[in-house]
């Protein structure tokens, strides 16, 4: 993890291409610059076209932004993708069994294998769910695990996210761009699909409908059209065939929840939510929510409903507890984990705390409950002053913060003003569980676009490229 | 299906019929002040289609002076005016995106194509240039809106309540756009067949694409009564009362829940009165009075079909 060497995913080091990447590099090295300017022109009207934007904010004149898309893809070798997806399958099993320990017996806790204030005085623990029983015990329908290389088959595990993680659109649409702009690259390469992600998803929602129920209505519950991730609501609704509902179209009665509908109300038995827990009903939690359902907890708490996520994921993939995955796999799995964890210094602990503030100047420190880039230092990119501001807010509240090294984010080429350069990217694949453990081979790759970024959030001007999962024959 | 999502649909559907017939209304008055562009004339035409939408007050508070330019600019592109072509289009298109998921892509992306090529129109250069190729193209987006929902989107409740929108939106643009030019008769029994002048009334026709489906039908000197017969009482019209009405009706009748009876009931009435009606009766009774009821009979009706299929919050 020298910060000195970057890996690059299609150059080895000093230039030669990656056995993996030539295929697609022998085909580049061949196609003149023009037309080169030309697809891209044609892939950000098409993306444009579509609508394929996330909304800014409070801009009157409802400008909505593209998510800029490169054109070079993210290619990953089959057998590398194999050891991913076992890493990934065993770490969201671990995870949601964690989940349901800890909103039932506790036995992890009891154990002393993760401090139980911790967990019990954290604000993303959920009292309401201790003690109630989900559909096959599964938490986390969906996570979107963020991963980052460092070197050679050198992966981390950055971020489990398991609340609404989102992008799964991006990783879609980006694939059906690039067949519609380079339909012979893909007769060249053999790349595994991914367009059956919609599919696995509904298979996943339906398995964990309320017991006794046949054929379950599922439904997807999104903030509403000015949310900046409306888009992909909109687009997993309709690839589902299911109904894109906002709070208002719901109402509980006599504990069931339905739909408003033009032939009256209709029962929903599956709610795929994107909206947070503290907005999901203004009775048990924030009274203020517009976006929620008035007595949609207690229709949950007593089985008449799915929620996906389950209310209360947030404890398993908080800052402060992620520092603890890998034990959980040993103590849940009895296994080894198969995708390492960053080194965390959690600044709770007294010794990590006078490494960290010892070291600001290198490391990375997060604050346990931010997301999204924000609230963060980076050491090696910050001034002495900006250092010993957030060091003097450590030192006030040392339980929220994480201190972390400072990866070297591997690099894959990307086309820029200057032409092709090098960039940061990192990559989320989304894991289903229902009956299965499931995931589409590939994921979501965001990318850094300004020269030396290491933040690929797209609110942070980030983009995202196609992600191809080689099949084994062509790897 | 979802009501909030069917209310989208309606209005969608709606706003887009509604900036096409603006359109044809403008379309109409600029080629009519080719003809006679005496100041005087101008103005009180301007004037008259300014009240016609309602808009003759705040445009007089907010310009002064009526003039073609400022009257195309405040029904073409003016943000303060909720009706304008603008706003319709603005407002079609976040109907639109509201429930993109239950349009087809492509419906979506007309819509959505159609917003984004207006806001690259220059306001003062369609004003003071040729204002007819803008309104041309704002006519031929919405058939092509309409085009694309009819050739792409599946025949469900959905597609039901965009053509509801749609018709019960054209009836009242139609009724709108004849009670404007009847106002200019005072007495519409005594001059029903005076032939009138030949280009006011062809203009009125042009506007709702009627000349050439006029002289198909009549072959003849076009007069006030055949006029108002057309676009009232033929069926085969599609754009007249009686069509409009007819479409409603049947299509509230396929939707029909277990509220909406007496909704069912007044559009098979209001439909029945075009049915049945005689144009000589209409205008005995005096046709201003007449266009009133029915436009007063196509608000009830919006009122009652919010109220038994959609949201009450309307974005009207």
């Amino acid at each position: 993890m020298a910060a000195t060497r970057i890996f690059d995913e299609m150059h080895a080091d000093g230039g030669p291409v990656r056995a993996h990447y030539r295929t697609y590099a022998d085909w580049l090295a061949g196609v003149p610059p023009e037309r080169i300017r030309e697809k891209r022109a044609e892939a950000d009207l098409l993306f444009r076209r579509a609508g394929i934007t996330f909304a800014v904010y409070g801009d009157e004149t409802g400008t909505e932004r593209l998510i800029p898309f490169d054109i070079v893809p993210r290619i990953i070798p089959s057998a590398e993708w194999d050891m991913l997806q076992r890493g990934l399958r065993q770490r969201v099993t671990a995870l949601n069994a964690f989940l349901h320990d800890v909103y039932h017996d506790q036995e992890i806790l009891r154990a002393g294998r993760i401090p139980a204030g911790q967990i019990l005085c954290n604000t993303q623990y959920r009292p309401e769910m201790q003690g109630i029983d989900l559909p096959m015990d599964v938490y986390a329908h969906i996570a979107g695990v963020d991963l980052v290389r460092a070197g050679e088959g050198e992966y981390y595990v950055l971020e489990d996210n398991l609340r609404v993680p989102s992008g799964v659109s991006y990783m879609l649409e980006d694939r059906k761009a690039m067949m519609r702009l380079f339909p012979e690259l893909f007769a060249r390469c053999a790349v595994s699909p991914v367009e059956h992600y919609p599919d696995l998803l509904l298979e996943t929602l339906r398995s964990v409908a309320p017991a006794g129920v046949r054929d379950p209505t599922v439904v997807l519950l999104t903030p509403g059209a000015h949310n900046s991730a409306y888009f992909e609501h909109a687009f997993l609704a309709q690839q589902m065939g299911i109904e894109l509902v906002e709070g208002q179209d719901l109402l509980v009665d006599e504990g069931e929840v339905f739909m408003r509908t033009t032939q009256g109300p209709r029962r929903v038995d599956v709610i795929y939510r994107r909206i947070d827990d503290d907005f999901l009903d203004p009775l048990a939690f924030r009274p203020d929510s517009m976006l929620g359902v008035p007595g949609l907890l207690t229709a949950y708490r007593e089985g008449r409903v799915a929620i996906c996520n389950a209310v209360g994921t947030g404890i398993a993939d908080d800052k402060s507890t992620y520092p603890y995955v890998p034990d959980m796999i040993r103590f849940y799995l009895g296994e080894e984990p198969v995708l390492a964890n960053v080194p965390t210094w959690v600044l709770r602990r007294d010794e990590d705390l006078a490494y960290a503030l010892a070291h600001l100047e290198e490391l990375v420190v997060k604050e346990v409950h931010g997301a999204g880039g924000y609230g963060m230092l980076i050491g090696p990119r910050a001034s002495r002053a900006e250092i010993e501001a957030f060091r003097a807010r450590i030192v006030a509240d040392p339980a929220r913060y994480i201190a972390q090294p400072t990866l070297s984010l591997s690099t894959c080429p990307t086309f820029v003003e200057s032409g092709l350069a090098p960039r940061h990217v990192d990559l989320r694949p989304f894991v289903l569980s229902g009956r299965d453990v499931v995931m589409v081979p590939g994921g979501l790759t965001r990318v850094a676009l300004r020269e030396g970024s290491l933040v690929v959030n797209s609110s942070q001007g980030g983009g995202t490229k196609d992600t191809w999962v080689l099949e084994a024959r062509d790897a | 299906m979802l009501s909030r999502v069917a209310d989208h649909l309606y209005w969608m559907a709606r706003y887009t019929e509604r900036a096409e017939n603006l359109a044809r209304m403008l379309d109409v008055n600029c080629r009519m002040t080719l003809l006679r562009s005496d100041e005087d004339t101008v103005r009180r035409r301007w004037s008259s289609t300014l009240e016609t939408v309602g808009q003759l007050e705040p445009f007089l508070a907010a310009r002064g002076a009526v003039t073609q330019a400022a009257a195309i600019d405040w029904l073409s592109f003016e943000r303060g005016n909720p009706g304008s072509i603008g706003q319709c289009l603005g407002l079609a298109r976040e109907n639109a995106h509201a429930v993109r998921g239950t349009l087809t892509s492509e419906a979506w992306e007309t819509l959505n194509a159609t917003w984004l090529e207006f806001r690259r129109f220059r306001p003062d250069a369609v004003t003071t240039g040729a204002p007819g190729d803008f309104f041309e193209w704002v006519k031929f987006r919405s058939h092509l809106a309409r085009g694309v929902i009819q050739g792409t989107m599946l025949a469900d409740d959905a597609l039901e309540f965009t053509w509801l929108g749609t018709y019960l939106e054209r009836a009242d643009n139609t009724a709108r756009i004849l009670d404007a030019r009847f106002l200019l008769l005072a007495d519409d029994a005594a001059r029903a067949d005076e032939a009138g002048d030949y280009y006011e009334w062809s203009a009125l026709l042009r506007s709702v694409s009627a000349f050439e489906i006029y002289r198909k039908v009549y072959r003849d000197l076009i007069t006030p009564r055949r006029v108002a017969e057309l676009l009232v009482l033929r069926e085969a019209m599609p754009r007249s009362l009686r069509h409009c009405m007819a479409r409603v009706h049947a299509t509230l009748e396929r939707v029909a829940n277990d509220r909406s009876a007496e909704t069912l009931r007044r559009a098979g009435e209001l439909h029945a009165g075009l049915q049945y009606g005689r144009i000589d009766d209409a205008i005995a009774r005096g046709l201003r009075e007449h266009l009133s009821r029915f436009l007063a009979g196509t608000a009830d009706l919006g009122a009652r079909i919010a109220d038994d299929f959609l949201v009450s919050e309307a974005s009207a």
